[in-house]
């Protein structure tokens, strides 16, 4: 990677290292007179897992958003493996907390769905698609389609829509906050299996502490929005590969989720007087 | 509740009861047979027609009206749909317009048709579709402006360019909106049909009644409306057969 010239601290990360995954530069974000994230900056590692933990209404999703390239930040930028980004990023792939599967498509077509926009023939991709269906434990439900799923089956379905591109990058907007606690769990360690298999970088955005904590190389916590930006991060150094139903159980996590909640809870506490606030006038 | 055999028996039941009432109420004069007709007769003159083989010619030549007047319906408007929800400034534009041609009972163009299009199929399919056109657009239109932002964007994060966008993700979710107004659709295609031929025409099932109303053979103009009841339940029959086909991935 050659970083641009006339900057010196760019090219000296690039002379070190890989550039980074991701990298958020001073990101604003303002939807009219309302400022969602201010002056956020943020990097992801080229195969480190990150997660993002705010107080919910925090603009969160927005600063994924910009990350795909869904989102043009108003001021700041965000650059790709030392890129700038400039429309769509092609090196990500976003798995949304709603259902995005288009329910006109079997589970099949639908995991084949972006390989079709490369025109991979149809052979090719329906055999990649059955591979991955089978991976994310769906052998057998090729042909039902998105509502004949539980929420589950639909989320690894995404996943496997997401996983098949073969994205360096994963976004991932609270992807199980809508299912059961067995199923979650099931699905955090087969997506820590998957990623642990060829080391992605993944940004994971969730309200779960827990969640953040058993997942991540990396936990970064957000202040309470409007205005929403960084204001600690922790490295978690547990070991890997982990479970993240026992992982919970170890000394090291309470620890580090003791630490990190002493962080954030003046943030709830902001967030939560805010609503009730709102909710008074 | 009794069970779906018993419940068929009964609606036949019920059928046969009110064409004995009617045959009843004719023959002891509380009904005047000049306006009433008689079911025997009316029932007679249906099947003079179908062993003729008269009436054939009459049902396929509205039928080929009704698919007609459908398929070129929902072409244009699926096409004016998908065109207007994609184009904001279009639609704000053109919509005062649209709302007074949806507000103008549109069965008043049928004698302008005649005069354009002649007493052929043309004047008929051409009621028949402007009937469907805005049945289809509302839906599709609709169908479109609602299109999940999620799946949208997920689209895009898959690498959907703009024509594949419109591929994958508009056309399904707009024909699904098309699909759910199948019924309706079809429906006004048949009603333009029908009134195209009242208005003026050499076949049909309307130039049918339309010809024995102007004798006065009221025994013919029930059987007309017989033939042209029967006919619609067929219709709407095949609909849902190409319902169940057609609308995949939707409960319901």
């Amino acid at each position: 990677m050659i970083a641009p010239l006339g900057k010196p601290d760019d090219a000296a990360k690039a002379g070190t290292s890989k550039a980074p995954a991701l990298a958020f530069d001073q990101v604003t974000v303002r939807f009219g007179s309302y400022t969602a994230v201010s002056n956020a900056s943020i990097t992801v590692g080229d195969g480190e897992f990150v997660s993002i933990v705010g107080p919910t209404g925090c603009g969160k999703s927005t600063l994924l958003n910009v990350a795909a390239g869904l989102l043009e930040p108003t001021e700041g930028e965000i650059s790709v493996y030392g890129k700038e980004l400039d429309g769509i990023n092609r090196q990500a792939g976003y798995l949304f907390q709603a259902d995005a599967l288009m329910p006109w498509r079997t589970a099949l077509n639908n995991v084949i769905t972006g390989l079709q926009y490369r025109n991979v023939p149809v052979r090719e991709a329906e055999e990649l698609g059955r591979k991955w269906l089978a991976r994310v434990g769906l052998n057998g439900h090729h042909e039902r389609f998105p509502h004949q799923l539980s929420g589950g089956m639909r989320k690894r379905v995404a996943l496997a829509q997401t996983l098949i591109m073969d994205p360096k990058i994963i976004l991932m907007d609270e992807p199980f906050s809508a299912l059961d606690v067995q199923t979650r769990v099931l699905m955090e360690n087969e997506l820590l299996a998957l990623w642990m298999a060829d080391k992605k970088s993944v940004l994971f955005i969730t309200h779960d502490l827990e969640e953040a904590i058993s997942l991540s190389d990396r936990v970064i916590i957000l202040s309470a929005g409007p205005g929403t930006h960084p204001i600690a991060e922790f490295v978690i150094d547990l070991p890997r590969p982990r479970d993240v139903s026992e992982v919970r159980m170890t000394p090291r996590f309470v620890e580090l989720h003791h630490q990190i909640w002493e962080a954030m809870r003046e943030e709830v506490l902001k967030a939560y007087e805010r609503n009730q606030q709102k909710l008074a006038s | 509740m009794p069970g779906r055999g018993t419940m068929v028996l009964m609606q036949l039941a019920l059928l046969v009861a009110l064409f004995v009432a009617w045959f009843v109420l004719v023959k002891i004069n509380i009904l005047p047979i000049f306006f009433f007709g008689d079911p025997v007769l009316v029932l007679q003159q249906v099947f003079d027609w179908i062993i003729s083989g008269e009436v054939f010619v009459h049902l396929a030549t509205t039928l080929i009206e009704t698919i007609l007047g459908f398929l070129i319906g929902i072409f244009f408007g699926v096409a004016a749909g998908m065109w207007l929800g994609l184009s904001p400034i279009a639609a704000a534009l053109l919509d005062p317009y649209i709302k007074a041609l949806n507000a103008m009972p549109r069965v008043v163009l049928g004698p302008i048709f005649v005069v354009w299009f002649g007493l052929g199929i043309a004047s008929k399919v051409a009621l028949g579709v402007t009937l469907v056109f805005f049945v289809v657009f509302f839906n599709v239109f609709q169908g479109v402006r609602e299109v999940s932002p999620v799946i949208l964007a997920n689209a895009r994060m898959l690498g959907a360019n703009r024509s594949q966008l419109l591929r994958t993700v508009y056309i399904p979710s707009a024909m699904s909106w098309v699909f759910s107004s199948l019924h309706m659709s079809v429906g006004m295609a048949f009603v333009g049909a029908v009134v195209g031929e009242y208005l003026g025409s050499s076949r049909g099932i309307g130039y049918l009644i339309l010809q024995a109303e102007s004798t006065f053979d009221v025994n013919a103009v029930f059987a007309g409306i017989l033939v042209l009841t029967v006919f619609a339940l067929l219709l709407d029959l095949t609909v849902t057969l190409a319902e169940r086909r057609l609308i995949v991935g939707r409960p319901n």
